[in-house]
């Protein structure tokens, strides 16, 4: 049997997370519930009034996708280091990083990718409209991305560690806060008329920076905790 | 010498509260950071010993 | 071996590096009470009452050194780090991990001082500026570095676990330095350049930069006594108390 090529690496990793994850589409679901349902109880624990509402918006929408991007994190690596998975991905005589780009790419189809889909909504849900609610979708799109990167280096550093859950968390979301201010403040600079382009483009900014250093560190952490 | 009494000196020109707050807990996570490495060390020397 | 002049690499080995550390800490410790003496009473008793702030701005003279320090410990303690997966050495790692909860107490100091000083003359205990927010995150940084080494069981891994955390860090320090200049921002901007004159009266730099002094000194001395420590810990061994006149620890030490 011949050598895969690097692309046909990256294709297989992709294709078995997601094809996993069909078989479960519990996965899938349970992202985009706990979205909807989070960004609901605001409304509920802070009244209906409109004004209010979108103001907090671009926060608490933000807030929301972060959390989600958080508590899947656990899923990344976790399984695959459990049945042994992890170990064979790491002796694949390709760079690891690239391998693990596909790892981070199908966790943000995944966990990512149904939140942007579903923002839209939530912002009307929210009051949002127009051009602000478009902003939220862009921003959504350049930030998930990003979040799972870095998501991904804390569930690397942290895999298999009792409590690791609490732990990414404290480790993931010092650097997950560039990303929420930039996003955020996306959508409240188009609300406030001044125009989103500055956010926007420090998040593609935050989204290139990622691209560039996440995965290579990602791929020293796992050989760091599986030596 | 530009204070003309030690209450001057403390009033800090009504500032008082937040200079020696600031300094006194400088001061004491200093003194106190010096007080657990040193105990620190105490403890790892007796373990040591044994 | 050079036979003239010392071989500095044998303080690489920490059986070496912990009695020159030893000898060491008193001196620094010394430096440390002597410039803290003397930029306490340049603070106090030279420099004059500022015009807008009063005397509230003396603050500066422990907020700023703390302040640079929190970013500079988090630096070298990346350098250490870096060296550490670099040269895959041990020692290193024991370096940055010494340096941390310094690093850390500095970084909160910085804001606890910090607001001590925004209250009286910005109306505020804390504001979410670029700054302030970049100097929080640090804190958190510090704070997650520890905490991941103190919650992985094996030495190398946790060793080599906490580096790559503190190296994906420090992206955030330049931030926390230009965060002044590039965003609008409610803290004050650099008073103190390297190639510009200060901003400042002279003897407010001056006091300044010995009461920073004094704190380089002082995490000197702390960081060395914690890495006698962590040496001590990790490396128990019964030659630890034998005596010098075995040829084997006297050549070591």
């Amino acid at each position: 049997m011949s050598q895969p090529s690097l692309s046909e690496a990256l294709r297989g990793v992709v294709r078995r997370d997601l094809l996993l994850a069909m078989r479960r589409r519990s996965d899938v679901a349970m992202s985009v519930f706990f979205v909807v349902i989070v960004a609901s109880l605001f409304p509920l624990g802070v009244g209906p009034e409109q004004a209010v509402l979108r103001m907090i918006a671009s926060g608490v929408l933000w807030v929301t996708a972060l959390l989600a991007c958080l508590l899947s994190l656990g899923r990344l690596f976790t399984a695959d280091y459990l049945d042994g998975v992890l170990e064979q991905t790491l002796l694949i005589p390709q760079p690891l990083a690239v391998l693990v780009v596909g790892k981070m790419f199908s966790h943000w189809v995944i966990s990512g990718l149904p939140v942007v889909l579903l923002s839209p909504l939530l912002g009307l849900q929210f009051g949002l409209s127009g051009e602000s609610l478009w902003v939220l979708t862009l921003s959504l799109l350049l930030g998930t991305p990003t979040l799972s990167m870095i998501g991904a280096i804390g569930a690397a550093l942290t895999l298999g560690l009792r409590g690791s859950g609490l732990l990414v968390a404290l480790l993931v979301l010092p650097l997950f806060i560039p990303v929420l201010i930039f996003g955020a403040g996306a959508v409240t600079s188009s609300l406030a008329g001044i125009g989103s382009e500055a956010n926007l483009s420090l998040l593609g900014a935050c989204f290139m920076l990622s691209l560039a250093f996440a995965p290579w560190a990602t791929a020293v952490a796992l050989r760091i905790a599986l030596e | 010498m530009q204070w003309g009494s030690l209450a001057e000196f403390v009033a800090m020109g009504g500032y008082g509260l937040y200079v020696w707050i600031s300094f006194g807990a400088t001061a004491l996570c200093m003194g106190g950071e010096v007080f657990v490495v040193w105990r620190r060390s105490a403890a790892a020397a007796s373990r040591n010993e044994l | 071996m050079s036979t003239t002049g010392t071989n500095w690499f044998k303080y690489s080995s920490p059986q070496a590096f912990h009695p020159l550390a030893g000898r060491l800490i008193p001196w620094f410790a010394a430096a440390a009470l002597g410039l803290s003496g003397i930029g306490l009473y340049m603070g106090f008793f030279v420099a004059p009452t500022d015009a807008t702030q009063g005397d509230a701005y003396r603050i500066i003279f422990v907020h700023v050194p703390a302040a640079w320090m929190s970013m500079f410990l988090y630096v070298i303690m990346a350098v250490w780090a870096g060296i550490g997966l670099g040269l895959n050495a041990r020692p290193s790692f024991m370096m940055a991990q010494a340096i941390a909860p310094t690093g850390a107490l500095f970084t909160f100091l910085a804001l606890l001082t910090g607001s001590m000083w925004g209250k009286p003359t910005w109306g505020a205990w804390w504001v979410w500026d670029a700054r302030l927010t970049s100097e929080l995150i640090l804190l958190f940084q510090y704070i997650g570095i520890i905490l991941l080494r103190s919650s992985i069981d094996d030495l190398r891994r946790a060793d080599r676990a906490s580096a790559v955390l503190a190296l994906v860090g420090v992206i955030n320090v330049p931030i926390i330095y230009f965060s002044v200049r590039w965003w609008n921002t409610l803290h004050q901007g650099a008073s103190v350049s390297i190639t510009a004159a200060p901003s400042m009266a002279g003897t407010m730099v001056t006091a300044m930069l010995i009461m920073t002094l004094a704190f380089w000194m002082y995490s000197f001395a702390v960081t060395l006594a914690r890495m006698r420590c962590v040496i001590v810990e990790r490396e128990r061994q019964p030659s630890w108390g034998k005596p010098a006149a075995i040829p084997d620890v006297a050549e070591a030490r």
